[in-house]
């Protein structure tokens, strides 16, 4: 380690003299004044970019008292909003678990052929255009699309419709928790399952009382960011929805439509909702790594 | 890292005790195909259509040329001031301790959790010339929101978690012995951090601007509203998508699409060359 660093430092050229044992304890931190300097950079970055939007929500919010806070949040269309957003992630969510729960499955206990493949291309939605999320399934179920003309032939409607929003959704939040669940799985090997099926458990058993209690953690980890963008994604669900009031009209959609007619109190109460529901995650999430950080970390790390 | 050592063989795949192969990886790679490489290709094949020469009229369309070069532009600036700041966040949330620490560090995921559109309008009405921020720099005759500066601060805010967290981690595994032993052998700390420490970060560094870089050339929701949206000078091209797909020219949008991740690609192989290269100059 020593050579180390040696070299590093003898491979810039610079002059090194010897050093006293005190000079030592202090130097491998900064000295106060640069660190409470550090300090308040990094805090008041952080202040400045992520806190002023999120206060600002809320005042805007309530600018027109709490009355005409509640009035905008009680209203019809809000609600429906509201509906159809519960209704788009209840869909979009567990079927992310499923699949993440069979990947996982398939990935950590079994060796095959393509499987680093199979990793890469779950995670490929992560690296798309919320836009282009959108984009692909119009190009496949849009009027012009490839299978528009059967879809009309058959009076389907995928796009400007539920089920867009719904798959759309399921694509944005694709990787979420196979990626959560794929390396903890692979972190805790396949000895406990072996042992319990050479004793005669079932398959279904041996995931449900040994696995799945093993990767609860991290499964919820999963779900709550998976929840959270399923309820908060606009981009993609923006290029399928069509934005029709009452029918294909999400959260995210609403606020839009709110702001672009001038009501900004009505789209900021939408968004404080929003906003609300992300303070939640966020505190669910932090709860979960303080509670079983080295189990999510250990897992993360592979 | 569990991954065992292993030969295949000839086979596909080597023989296990546990039960559910076959339904689990079906399952699995059905689905995938269904919602991610089935779309995806008829992203890729679309713009085909339109031929080679339609498909550089696209390209070349001086509209779609300055919503590349802003969105990637601004995605890059945004990418660098999230690199600088995002390594203080990270440097004093593990080194160091203060008062709400952990508050600060749980807000640091705060872009990850917060709706798009969210920050869109939030970002939009404090960088207005009458908003919190907007109001400060207005009688300095700067304006913000609804310039491609603004396109800037909604990028600044969707990248930072990137950063910080791809770079938490590994200052945390950072050996503090290998400092003892640089200021032991006299390096003043400003030499140790140049030459010993930012070399060992300097991947993890690398990653975090490449994924919040990655981030913001896509981003569309939190933009949109503090762009303002100007054809040839506040259009990202996202946006550009957008309209094409309103004017029902798929085909054109997909070209857009199409352009935009080969671009992305291309960036991240960059990245990761460097990447490779920066490894290899710190081992040998």
């Amino acid at each position: 380690m020593v050579a180390q660093a040696r070299r590093a430092l003898s491979i810039a050229g610079e002059t090194v003299e010897p050093a006293g044992a005190a000079q030592a304890r202090r130097a491998t931190t900064e000295p106060p004044l640069v660190r409470w300097a550090l300090i308040a950079a990094g805090v008041v970055f952080i202040l400045l970019v992520l806190v002023l939007p999120l206060i600002s929500v809320f005042m805007e919010a309530l600018r027109g008292g709490a009355a005409t806070f509640l009035h905008a949040v009680g209203d019809g269309d809000t609600w429906q909003a509201v509906r159809l957003t519960l209704l788009v992630a209840g869909i979009a969510v567990p079927l992310n678990v499923v699949f993440g729960l069979a990947a996982a499955w398939a990935i950590a206990k079994f060796d095959f052929r393509g499987k680093s493949l199979l990793i890469t291309l779950i995670d490929l939605p992560f690296s798309v255009s919320p836009v282009i999320s959108g984009l692909i399934y119009v190009l496949l179920y849009g009027a012009n699309g490839w299978f528009g003309p059967a879809l009309k032939e058959l009076d389907i409607k995928i796009i400007f419709n539920v089920t867009g929003l719904v798959l759309a959704t399921i694509f944005v939040t694709f990787p979420f928790v196979a990626r959560e669940l794929i390396p903890l799985m692979q972190e805790q090997g396949r000895d406990e399952e072996e042992a319990a099926i050479s004793l005669g458990a079932s398959g279904w058993r041996t995931f449900w009382h040994v696995t799945l209690p093993n990767v609860a953690w991290g499964l919820l980890y999963g779900v709550l960011l998976c929840n959270a963008r399923a309820m908060g994604e606009f981009g993609a669900v923006s290029v399928v929805s069509g934005h029709i009031r009452g029918l294909t009209n999400t959260m995210p959609l609403h606020v839009e439509i709110l702001y672009n007619e001038y009501d900004f109190v009505g789209a900021f109460a939408v968004a404080s909702l929003l906003a609300g529901l992300a303070i939640v995650t966020l505190v669910a999430k932090s709860l979960l790594e303080w509670r079983y950080g080295d189990r999510l970390a250990a897992g993360r790390k592979h | 890292m569990t991954t065992r050592a292993y030969s295949l063989g000839g086979g596909f795949k080597r023989p296990s005790v546990l039960p559910g192969f076959g339904l689990t990886l079906g399952f699995a790679v059905a689905y995938l195909s269904i919602i991610v490489l089935l779309p995806l290709s008829a992203l890729v094949l679309r713009p085909a259509t339109l031929g080679l020469s339609g498909f550089l009229d696209v390209l070349f369309d001086s509209r779609v040329l300055a919503a590349l070069r802003l969105s990637f532009g601004a995605a890059f600036i945004a990418a660098l001031v999230n690199a600088f700041f995002g390594l203080i966040v990270a440097w004093i949330l593990v080194r160091y301790d203060f008062p709400l620490k952990r508050v600060v560090d749980a807000l640091v995921d705060l872009p990850f959790a917060l709706p798009t559109a969210v920050a869109g309008i939030a970002l939009a009405t404090i960088y207005a010339p009458n908003g919190w921020v907007g109001r400060l720099f207005d009688p300095l005759g700067i304006q913000i929101a609804f310039t491609p500066l603004g396109v800037l601060v909604a990028l600044i805010f969707i990248g930072l978690p990137f950063v910080v967290r791809s770079l938490q981690p590994v200052l945390q595994d950072l050996d503090k012995e290998v400092e003892e032993a640089a200021v032991s052998l006299g390096a003043n700390r400003r030499q140790t951090f140049r030459l010993v420490i930012l070399p060992a970060i300097m991947p993890a560094l690398l990653t975090g601007f490449a994924l919040a870089l990655a981030r913001a050339v896509g981003e569309y929701g939190s933009v949109i509203f503090i762009a303002g949206n100007m054809p040839m000078v506040s259009e990202i091209a996202p946006l550009l998508i957008v309209i094409k797909l309103e004017q029902f020219d798929y085909a054109g949008a997909a070209a857009i699409g199409v352009i935009m991740l080969a671009l992305s690609f291309l960036i991240l192989l960059v990245i990761n060359l460097v990447q490779r290269w920066s490894r290899r100059h710190e081992e040998h």
